[in-house]
């Protein structure tokens, strides 16, 4: 699903140039669950934003779904974005006078998908985190478990290829997490390929594969014994 | 393009914070109320001094003879000479760009002594002989009877047609003019039509002072001969009687003997000359209009670009999240652009319609207190409208280019990283 070879990125600094990735190479086959940890600073972040195509690398060949990803203009890379990915963000990143249904709704508008079509497959995906009933309810009227599972809602409506997660529960107390992370594995379970970037271990063990960044390169990669969330909930 | 979510979308946003969107609306409204309104106010003085000319026809001069300046074929210079009725058909023969020439007599006038008697009541009137053309060069309302017809001029007739005023010194007010009989000069005419004048300002009094009588008639009772004392001339509508005078001059000097270069000897007042002067003034005057208006209208639209870009800045996380939803940044830009426009148009209209309301509220002033010096009917046409609403569009999206621009010019992954 997504191939990666040797991926430089560094960041003008002023007139310090700061290298972040220094040669990356990662597979990812369809289906997977993998997490990246690495402490700050190790480039983790700036990896999943160039999977995101919200960045570019320095030097590097990205393919994601057979499809090249190079020397993209934005116009493209929102399509492609739009098509291939699902986002879910740290900060849930609602849009905080939408709804939770015209949130989940939005990336099937940049779709251009019609309003009755559109709303039908958003309260779906509601349903499907199980927040059906709050559809109409706006980003604030909800607790931190429930914005983010309206943001994965969110994450999955336009049916991506694959889901980048920019630690996902870096907001939520533990239980919550789990919540979050037993939703995640179920998603997964139905063959979505989701990438995970995390720095707490015990959300890495509820992944089937753990990569560790160091200083921008690669120092582990791992497949683990998944732990399931549910055991926890 | 003009989807309902779009229009959801700007809704949501303008109504975010109301008080900013009213305070910059409010630089909009005002900045074309001003515009709309200086331009009714110009076109008011326009009309109140174009009414000042009356209904006179403007492609119009008139012509009066003066002393010689020069010696010429013998004649000594300061010599006094009058047009003479002949000169009227030669000026018609060999000038065909004339439509009317009217040759003119005048008996008392301003100061004048009382000259016209009926019964024990006497009054100062101007008393002029006339063609019948005249009354289509000076329109007048005859409000009984007939003006002068050209039967009165071969047969030397002696009849007047008199004006209201003339008619409320001499008469009754129960009183019947047509039929009797006036004294101008002690001798008697047959009233024959009354007149008022539709709609001049200033003159009101002095033109319905007045009294016409036959040319013909006039030359005869009064000892003018064949005499003209002046000339009222009106060109056709294709060509300005200011491009057809110096001809005309050259003709009456040939005729009168007067030396080709005596530039003194013949005296004119060209209506169309001073009309297009004072149109020319009015015509600067709305473009000072337009100036103006665009001036103030242009520091709206640059309040609302303004506040376009603090928006921007405001929702720059957003933005960067409908980024990595996919949208493209023509979806961002258009949709910052339509929010612009929405906003300068329908404040706009606002001022529109307030200026409006105003302009009928000063027509309503007006008509309540009656005719103003120099003023009236203060209004603007559709085109202006037109073109307030163009400039309106210009300036929206004038004003959200710059924001439009801003709000994609931040990578996604920056846009998401602001707090």
């Amino acid at each position: 699903m997504i191939q990666i070879k040797d991926l430089h990125k560094s960041y003008q600094m002023g007139s310090n140039s700061l290298h972040v990735l220094k040669g990356i190479d990662f597979n990812v086959k369809e289906g997977e669950l993998v997490s990246i940890m690495g402490s700050s600073g190790s480039g983790k972040s700036t990896l999943l934003n160039i999977l995101g195509m919200l960045d570019e690398a320095d030097l590097g060949s990205y393919t994601l779904d057979n499809v090249s990803i190079k020397n993209l203009n934005e116009k493209v890379a929102a399509q492609y974005r739009n098509k291939f990915l699902g986002f879910i963000f740290q900060s849930f990143n609602l849009i905080n006078y939408k709804n939770a249904l015209d949130n989940v709704s939005m990336p099937l508008y940049y779709q251009g998908i019609k309003r009755k079509e559109r709303t039908d497959k958003a309260l779906h995906y509601l349903e499907k985190v199980g927040l059906a009933d709050w559809a109409t309810h706006l980003p604030s009227e909800l607790s931190g478990g429930q914005k983010q599972r309206v943001a994965i809602a969110r994450a999955l409506a336009s049916d991506p290829k694959v889901l980048l997660a920019d630690e996902p529960t870096g907001a939520l107390d533990t239980k919550t997490s789990y919540e979050v992370m037993e939703l995640i594995q179920g998603i997964n379970e139905e063959g979505k390929t989701i990438l995970v970037v995390t720095h707490e271990p015990d959300i890495a063990e509820m992944t089937k594969r753990i990569v560790n960044l160091k200083d921008g390169r690669i120092i582990d990669d791992r497949p683990v014994n998944q732990i399931l969330a549910k055991a926890h909930v | 393009m003009f989807n309902r979510d779009r229009w959801a979308e700007i809704l949501e946003a303008m109504n975010a914070n109301r008080f900013r969107t009213l305070l910059t609306a409010f630089g909009v409204f005002w900045g074309i109320f001003i515009l709309v309104l200086l331009l009714a106010l110009t076109n008011g003085l326009r009309n109140g001094v174009g009414a000042d000319f009356g209904d006179f026809a403007t492609n119009s001069m008139f012509m009066w003879s003066q002393g010689t300046s020069k010696p010429y074929k013998g004649l000594p210079k300061g010599r006094f000479f009058s047009f003479k009725l002949e000169d009227v058909e030669v000026l018609k023969d060999q000038v065909p760009e004339l439509k009317y020439v009217s040759p003119r007599n005048q008996l008392g006038g301003f100061r004048g002594s009382n000259n016209v008697t009926r019964n024990e009541k006497t009054g100062a009137y101007n008393v002029y002989g006339d063609y019948p053309e005249f009354i289509k060069q000076q329109p007048m309302d005859i409000t009984a009877g007939r003006f002068i017809s050209y039967s009165d001029i071969g047969d030397k007739r002696k009849v007047a047609v008199i004006g209201v005023d003339v008619v409320k010194g001499l008469y009754d007010i129960d009183e019947e003019p047509i039929g009797t009989y006036i004294k101008i000069n002690g001798i008697n005419f047959l009233v024959v039509g009354t007149f008022k004048n539709p709609k001049s300002n200033g003159d009101q009094e002095e033109e319905a002072n007045t009294i016409f009588v036959p040319f013909t008639t006039f030359a005869q009772a009064f000892n003018r001969a064949d005499n003209v004392g002046w000339m009222a001339i009106t060109a056709h509508d294709h060509t300005q009687i200011t491009n057809v005078k110096q001809r005309v001059f050259d003709i009456m000097k040939e005729q009168r003997t007067v030396h080709p270069d005596d530039d003194r000897a013949i005296g004119h007042f060209d209506l169309a000359e001073e009309f297009g002067r004072l149109m020319g003034l009015f015509s600067i005057l709305s473009l000072v209009g337009y100036v103006v208006g665009g001036l103030v209208l242009l520091s709206g639209a640059i309040g609302v670009s303004n506040i376009m870009l603090i928006v921007v800045k405001e929702r720059t996380k957003e933005i960067g999240v409908r980024r990595a939803l996919g949208a493209t940044p023509w979806n961002v830009k258009s949709q910052i652009l339509l929010e612009s426009l929405v906003l300068t148009i329908l404040s706009g209209m606002w001022g529109i319609a307030c200026a409006a309301s105003a302009i009928w509220l000063m027509n309503f002033g007006l008509s309540q207190s009656g005719p103003v010096d120099n003023f009236a009917n203060p209004s603007v046409n559709i085109g202006v409208i037109f073109i307030a609403l163009t400039i309106l569009l210009l300036s929206g999206i004038l004003a959200g280019l710059i924001p439009a621009t801003r709000a994609t010019q931040m990578k996604p992954v920056d846009a998401l990283r602001i707090e």
